[in-house]
């Protein structure tokens, strides 16, 4: 890394996004005023009611859409276009039916450059990296079976891996345990959390589960709905490596207690402005 | 039998029922030949005209692949161009729709003045009923894919294509080989139709000669052969379809 460890990994600085210029002519956004200043390596977790913009703060950390004002770096650069340096998990696992859990995972590097070129003659080595990010999940022995014969747990992991195939420095994750039940959830945080504390990319959580946000985050961000913005920031300051025990401190009970707190003030006040 | 091997033989034994209650009637009521012919006289008929029937069933048989043929490559290449592009979509497909409303038998007078009596209007025939079908099914396949396997794509630079190829098309096939059970039996509708008055030869030309003359027996031998060949079709692009998508249909395998 050639940048400075003090500058910013990802820089919002002002950044409003309405989506259409109708929208934007009403002064409607969807995410206003964001301004964000996350280390390397950092583990932010952003937690809002739902619709509150979080998937759409994602999508603006990824390229995917531009702000309407307001500018945003990633890595020392500014953000233009889809950003390859990340990958993405969602809550459905979206892993292809007709590939095999290994080729699923494969998937990007069949897409993404330099990895795109090099295919067909790596492919036994890239094969052999897919099996090994697999193992890590705990699917080892699983590459050859179709995702529709893996658990839903399972295909998590899956896609998991392959987000994070191409070795990307920032990892995105959109409610992606969501729809698991709860027990399988607080293992893939344990898997989550291995996996970041042995590769350190940049993670950006995006959930409405404050138990899994203080359990693995750096930061926590409380986002407001309507208007879609920032409210609170809070530094997760427990001891890592965080096991599931700390989940039962009064520490940690009373993080989720104060955070709880904000959202429900929130939803108060919407709920007067709804009236 | 167990209830798996009902299952199985069902569609021949409801065959057997309908053959024997029709034998029954017509020998039972004494229903004039020349107005409904038993399943027995029809088999009959169809042993003794075999050969013409052979010949007659050959060219209806080919000319329906040769227009089945031309709909797969004009629906697939239409349909991957409306499926992969909201323009396209917007634009072609309420013609399309139009066109779809038509009845194809209406063009046979119009083919017969640009090709003449012949294979001519009947391929094209065949083509024009049996398009539609694979046309939509490519484009439903293409259209409806997931937006978040989209974004994961996106995200890694992925151009439109790459999603096309990767995702689209493997996606769209379960609907590809559906539609194609669809269109191969239209298609033999649309030859058929065809052949009736605008050819000399082919199953459609032997039902109109054998009725005007007549030979109620070999009209119905002719529409035997018609729905014979159609379902052989469609069973062997059902066998295809199972044996290349079964991603598709786990669900039928667990049941």
């Amino acid at each position: 890394m050639s940048t400075d460890s003090q500058a910013p990994f990802v820089h919002f600085d002002d950044v409003w996004l309405a989506y259409n210029d109708e929208l934007l002519a009403k002064n409607v956004f969807a995410v206003e005023n964001i301004n964000l200043k996350v280390q390397q390596g950092e583990f932010i977790a952003i937690v809002g009611p739902s619709g509150c913009g979080k998937s759409t703060f994602m999508k603006l950390t990824t390229g995917l859409k531009k702000p309407s004002m307001g500018r945003i770096h990633v890595d020392g650069q500014p953000v233009t276009g889809p950003l390859k340096i990340s990958g993405m998990a969602f809550q459905a696992p979206s892993l292809l039916p007709w590939r095999t859990t290994l080729d699923n995972v494969l998937l990007p590097l069949e897409i993404v450059e330099p990895y795109r070129q090099q295919f067909k003659d790596r492919r036994k080595e890239f094969e052999d990296r897919a099996k090994k990010l697999l193992t890590t999940v705990g699917l080892g022995g699983m590459e050859n079976k179709f995702p529709w014969e893996l658990s839903g747990g399972m295909q998590q992991r899956a896609s998991i891996c392959r987000a994070l195939i191409h070795e990307p420095k920032m990892l995105l994750l959109d409610e992606p345990f969501g729809a698991l039940d709860a027990f399988t959830r607080e293992e893939l945080w344990c898997t989550l959390r291995d996996l970041w504390q042995e590769q350190r990319f940049n993670v950006i959580l995006v959930t409405h589960d404050l138990r899994e946000s203080v359990f693995l985050a750096d930061t926590v961000y409380v986002m407001s709905k309507s208007p879609g913005r920032f409210v609170v920031r809070r530094e997760i300051d427990l001891p890592r490596p965080r096991d599931l025990e700390t989940t039962y401190t009064p520490e940690f009970t009373n993080i989720v207690h104060e955070l709880r707190g904000h959202i429900g003030a929130m939803r108060k006040s919407g709920a007067v402005i709804n009236q | 039998m167990k209830r798996q091997q009902i299952e199985r033989w069902s569609p021949l034994l409801l065959l057997l029922a309908i053959v024997v209650v029709w034998e029954v009637i017509c020998s039972g009521f004494g229903v004039s030949e020349f107005i409904f012919p038993s399943p027995s006289r029809i088999w009959a008929q169809t042993l003794e005209h075999s050969g013409t029937i052979a010949g007659h069933a050959w060219r209806t048989f080919w000319v329906t692949m040769v227009g089945f043929g031309i709909a797969i490559v004009v629906g697939v290449l239409l349909g991957f161009l409306i499926g992969s592009s909201r323009l396209a979509y917007a634009a072609v497909y309420p013609l399309m729709t139009a066109f779809n409303a038509l009845p194809k038998a209406a063009f046979v007078p119009i083919l017969v003045v640009w090709f003449g009596i012949g294979i001519g209007p009947a391929i094209l025939t065949a083509f024009l009923i049996s398009f539609f079908p694979i046309m939509v099914n490519i484009a439903t396949g293409l259209a409806t894919l997931e937006p978040e396997l989209e974004d994961v794509l996106r995200v890694l630079g992925a151009k439109r294509w790459d999603v096309l190829i990767k995702v689209g098309l493997p996606r769209s096939l379960p609907y590809f080989y559906g539609s194609l059970k669809v269109a191969i039996t239209l298609a033999f509708v649309g030859t058929t139709v065809s052949e009736m008055t605008a050819a000399n030869e082919g199953i459609g030309y032997l039902l109109i000669s054998a009725g005007s003359s007549m030979q109620m027996g070999l009209a119905f031998s002719g529409l035997l052969v018609v729905g014979a060949m159609a379902m052989a079709m469609y069973e062997l692009f059902s066998f295809v379809e199972k044996h290349t998508t079964a991603w598709a249909h786990r669900g039928s395998q667990n049941a």
